[in-house]
């Protein structure tokens, strides 16, 4: 008797242990490693596609989702982006601003890497303590004859891992740079407005004929 | 001509007037900037991309590297002088051995030699120097032609201008033709930015804006500027309220 329920709460640790261990193992990847590794695949991996360089976004997209979006945390950035607005959300809509968000994001990151994933990369050495659980990491972009672009990834320890929720490209945070826009989308039309404009704004990237700048 | 420019950036400005959208602070004059936006925009839509289009397909991106370097050389003499009347003589220096250097082993500028000795390029100008100085930006401004700025910045970009010493070229000619070279690369340079803003922005004027006034308090504080207050706000309206305070 005694045997038996020593056996069974083993088995029981065992398997708590295993099943914290997973989440954990994905906590183990510093953020500053993570970033690193994340850019230096994806660019490497763009290199080596011949359909990507010359122009196939579909794939493009398709890399991004798989390798890049992992790490990001949509609902956050989503939340940031609409400021006093979310709370005022329904949680219907709140998943739909996240998806459409979520979908320009991607596509304006496609289009951002297609252009600079040439350049040289330079990762600075993250400065935080090892208990922070909120921390920006660096990254520059070295490009000729111009002062180097600096991106910084504002990232968030959460059970899955560390998550991106802003980027900053040279100083211009994509977060807030959204706000404004978004408010005023809301002032004018509502939450669902914003909705509509976001996915007639995503349907219009996704024209197989580029928009106006390909001419 | 410049006449004709000016009087159809008015009336561009006029019929921007129309629109009555809740004025942001930062931006009183937003009517009149938005008809000088529309009117810069086609502008740019006419000619300024079509030729920086057509020179990055048919100059080589080596040479388009020559001449990037060489007008940066040239920017670099009063960017150091920027950096110096802001006090931070140690990269004014760095930017005047970059000059040196670039001038002479670099021939006038073309290589940029300096970059891989370790001197590094900097970015300032007098808009940022009166910015160091306490100058705050002021209410937002779209300049004809030159796009983006706002009070203090626009101040800065006229000294800019008349102290590069591209305005010391003679004959005139050479001189044209030296700040439209310069102009193209710059355009050209900004083709991809230029198309990923078209991509990202529900409505381009304000993201441009915005990003333009994010991006010069950035350059300011030389990318460390002290934290916006509203920025503490907006992440405590947040839905996750277990969040660790900063």
């Amino acid at each position: 008797m005694t045997k038996t329920r020593s056996l069974a709460s083993a088995a029981l640790v065992a398997l708590f242990a295993l099943a914290t261990a997973l989440p954990l193992r994905a906590q183990e990847v510093p953020p500053d490693q993570l970033v690193k590794t994340v850019t230096l695949e994806v660019v490497d991996l763009i290199a080596r596609d011949k359909e990507i360089r010359s122009g196939n976004r579909a794939k493009l997209i398709e890399l991004i989702d798989a390798k890049v979006l992992p790490h990001f945390n949509f609902g956050a950035m989503t939340a940031l982006a609409l400021g006093q607005s979310w709370n005022k959300a329904t949680p219907e809509q709140k998943k739909r601003l996240t998806e459409e968000f979520r979908t320009l994001l991607v596509r304006t990151y496609a289009s951002a890497l297609a252009a600079y994933s040439d350049q040289k990369f330079e990762f600075r050495p993250l400065r935080a303590k090892p208990t922070d659980t909120d921390v920006t990491v660096q990254v520059r972009v070295l490009q000729a004859g111009a002062q180097p672009v600096p991106i910084d990834y504002s990232m968030e320890k959460t059970a899955a891992g560390w998550k991106v929720y802003d980027v900053m490209v040279g100083g211009v945070s994509l977060v807030a740079n959204y706000r404004t826009e978004f408010n005023n989308v809301v002032r004018e039309s509502g939450i669902d407005g914003l909705i509509k404009s976001l996915s007639t704004k995503n349907r219009t990237l996704d024209a197989p004929a580029a928009p106006t700048a390909r001419k | 001509m410049r006449a004709r420019i000016a009087a159809a950036a008015l009336v561009a400005a006029l019929a921007g007037c129309a629109s009555t959208a809740e004025r942001d602070p930062r931006d009183p004059f937003e009517p009149l900037n938005r008809g000088i936006y529309r009117f810069n925009d086609t502008v740019d839509q006419a000619i300024a991309q079509p030729v920086a289009r057509t020179y990055r397909r048919v100059v080589p991106g080596e040479i388009r590297d020559r001449v990037r370097n060489f007008f940066g050389n040239i920017g670099d003499f009063f960017i150091g002088v920027n950096n110096f009347l802001q006090g931070k003589f140690e990269d004014g220096v760095s930017d005047w051995a970059r000059v040196a250097f670039n001038t002479t082993v670099g021939l006038f500028g073309i290589h940029d030699i300096a970059s891989d000795m370790g001197y590094e390029k900097h970015n300032e100008d007098f808009g940022q120097t009166f910015g160091r100085w306490g100058a705050g930006p002021g209410p937002y401004l779209v300049l004809p032609l030159l796009g983006s700025s706002d009070l203090r910045d626009g101040i800065g970009t006229g000294i800019d201008i008349y102290a590069d010493p591209l305005g010391e070229v003679r004959p005139y000619h050479l001189q044209y033709g030296l700040w439209a070279l310069r102009f193209t690369q710059l355009r050209a340079d900004l083709l991809d930015a230029s198309r990923i803003l078209e991509e990202a922005a529900l409505d381009k004027y304000v993201f441009q804006r915005d990003a333009y006034l994010q991006r010069r308090r950035s350059l300011v504080y030389d990318g460390q500027p002290p934290r916006e207050k509203d920025d503490q706000e907006d992440k405590g309206a947040e839905d996750d309220k277990d969040k660790k305070p900063r």
